[in-house]
This record gives structure tokens, C-alpha cells and sequence, in this order.
């Protein structure tokens, strides 16, 4: 479907341009885990910080745009997740082991790491694609769970 | 003014994640599907994301604080070390199986039905459990 990946190069774009302006403005690596983590970790200080807002922000956004896509009877957005509940929980807790003790995910090793040519950043992004590729390839293709 | 940027740049990660479909984990797996059927787009989100990061670095490298003078990211790390390895080996086992990284697992709370709430409760708790463990900060 080629209009796919049209919008997948305008969502793209959206996603390094946000990541350009928290470097260039605030001095910051977006990277989602990392902010996450550390706005749970921090809650008794001030609560709605900066981390606070970017995750307001985050979710916000998205579901205002869901609700004019329910509005308008266009599309609306599905993240088709799986209802399997050993499924949820054992990768839950795998991204969110994972990121934290590599310090990074697909947006801060990813698209952040990378950009800036880090070794962390890009050996980190090749052992996750090539775990997710072998996880898919075992689980969709040979067991076919997923 | 930090947190007004902080709110922008969270929304607009969102509408980027929402537009290009990040936040539907079919597509994420088809990406990941190299033995199936394999779906391109992500690749377009990480080339896209990634060129207006490279221009931010290295307008980033040639000054010493940020347009609002704020103090600018240390140079990158450059140890590989074990957490590194074993975090990511954990990460994309994570990612394959569910289709979803901490960005869209974010962006989706408000669509994603019970299903998105419980692993992100599950990915929350492994986050702050990993926290708990190393109990310093050597970020």
C-alpha cells in the first residue's frame, strides 16, 4: 500500500522534528523510556515537571486526533494488541526491564542515537531489531502464537 | 517555557507515532517479519525521524548551550558494556512478541483498551523494578 509509507515518512519527519527541538530548545535526548522511568521514579517532587508534560502531551495529542477521526467517521486508529495476558505481561515487563538496562528504546538509541552516529545507539538498535525479527519469526512463523 | 516545549514536543512525538502507525502493533511486526510478510513502513518512520535529527546534532555540535541556553547533551557513551546488550536482547524479545516500544505504548493510553493498559502497567513495573535493583542513577 504505498500510501503507507507516505505517511509513514510525514509521521517520521513529525517524530526527528520533535526530537530536534527538545535537543536544539531544552537541551534534551527524547527518548521516551528514559523519560517515562524517571517521572515514575521522581513523583513526590513536582509532580506535573517537565517529563510530566511531554507525557501529557504524548497522549493527548494522539487521542484528540482519534476522537475527529471517530467524529468524521474517517479512520480510527487500532493498535490491534494482542488479548493474550501471559502474552501483555511477559513483554510488558521485557520492554520495560530491557530499556531501562540499556538505558534507551527506539526513540532515544533509536532515532536519537543513531542520528548522532553513537556506538551505544547503533549496536543497541541492531541487537533489538535482530531479537524482534528472530521473536517474530519464532513466535508468528514457526509456533504461530503471535 | 520548559514545559510548554515539553508538552509540544511530547504532542508532536505522538502525532508523528499516530500518523505513521506506529501505534498499531501489526504493523510494527510486519516490519519485524522479515521471514513472513514483510511490511516496510518502518523503515520510512526511522529514515524520516532520523534525517532532521542529524541536522539537530550537528547544529547541536557547533554550540555550546541550546537556543534557550540550556546546558546540551555530554558526549555519547561510547562503552558497550553488558547491561547495554542484555537490555536490548530483552527489549526486542519484548517488542517482537507484543509489537509495541515505550513511545507507542504511551501514545496509544487512550485507545488501546485494556489490552495497552495492562502492558504498560506491566512495562511500568519493570521499569521501576530495574530502578529498584541498580538503585543509582549513572545515566
Amino acid at each position: 500500500m504505498p500510501i503507507d509509507w507516505v505517511n509513514g515518512l510525514i509521521g517520521g519527519l513529525l517524530i526527528g522534528c520533535a526530537g530536534a527541538i527538545y535537543l536544539l530548545m531544552s537541551g534534551k535526548v527524547m527518548g521516551a523510556s528514559g523519560i517515562l522511568s524517571k517521572f515514575a521514579e521522581n513523583p513526590n517532587k513536582e509532580f506535573l515537571n517537565e517529563r510530566g508534560f511531554f507525557l501529557i502531551g504524548l497522549i493527548c495529542f494522539p487521542a484528540f486526533l482519534n476522537i475527529l477521526g471517530l467524529l468524521s467517521n474517517a479512520i480510527t486508529a487500532q493498535t490491534n494488541l494482542t488479548n493474550s495476558l501471559p502474552i501483555l505481561i511477559i513483554s510488558g515487563l521485557l520492554v520495560g526491564v530491557g530499556t531501562r538496562l540499556a538505558k534507551g528504546c527506539t526513540s532515544g538509541h533509536g532515532v536519537c542515537g543513531i542520528s548522532r552516529f553513537s556506538p551505544r545507539g547503533i549496536i543497541a538498535t541492531v541487537v533489538f531489531v535482530c531479537v524482534g525479527v528472530a521473536t517474530v519469526a519464532i513466535f508468528r512463523q514457526i509456533l504461530g502464537i503471535i | 517555557m520548559q514545559k510548554i516545549i515539553a508538552f509540544t514536543v511530547g504532542g508532536l512525538f505522538g502525532v508523528g507515532l499516530y500518523i505513521s502507525q506506529m501505534t498499531n502493533t501489526l504493523k510494527v511486526q510486519g516490519w519485524l517479519d522479515v521471514f513472513g510478510e514483510w511490511d516496510p513502513t518502518l523503515t520510512f518512520v526511522m529514515g524520516g525521524a532520523i534525517i532532521p535529527m542529524v541536522v539537530a546534532w550537528w547544529v547541536a555540535d557547533k554550540r555550546t548551550k541550546s537556543f534557550l541556553g540550556e546546558n546540551l547533551p555530554p558526549p555519547a557513551k561510547t562503552e558497550i558494556n553488558k547491561p547495554l546488550i542484555v537490555g536490548s536482547i530483552c527489549f526486542g524479545a519484548g517488542w517482537g512478541l507484543s509489537g509495541l516500544c515505550p513511545g507507542p505504548a504511551i501514545a496509544s493510553l487512550s485507545f488501546g483498551g485494556l489490552s495497552g493498559i495492562i502492558f504498560f502497567i506491566s512495562m511500568l513495573t519493570g521499569m521501576l523494578a530495574v530502578s529498584r535493583l541498580t538503585n543509582k542513577d549513572n545515566y
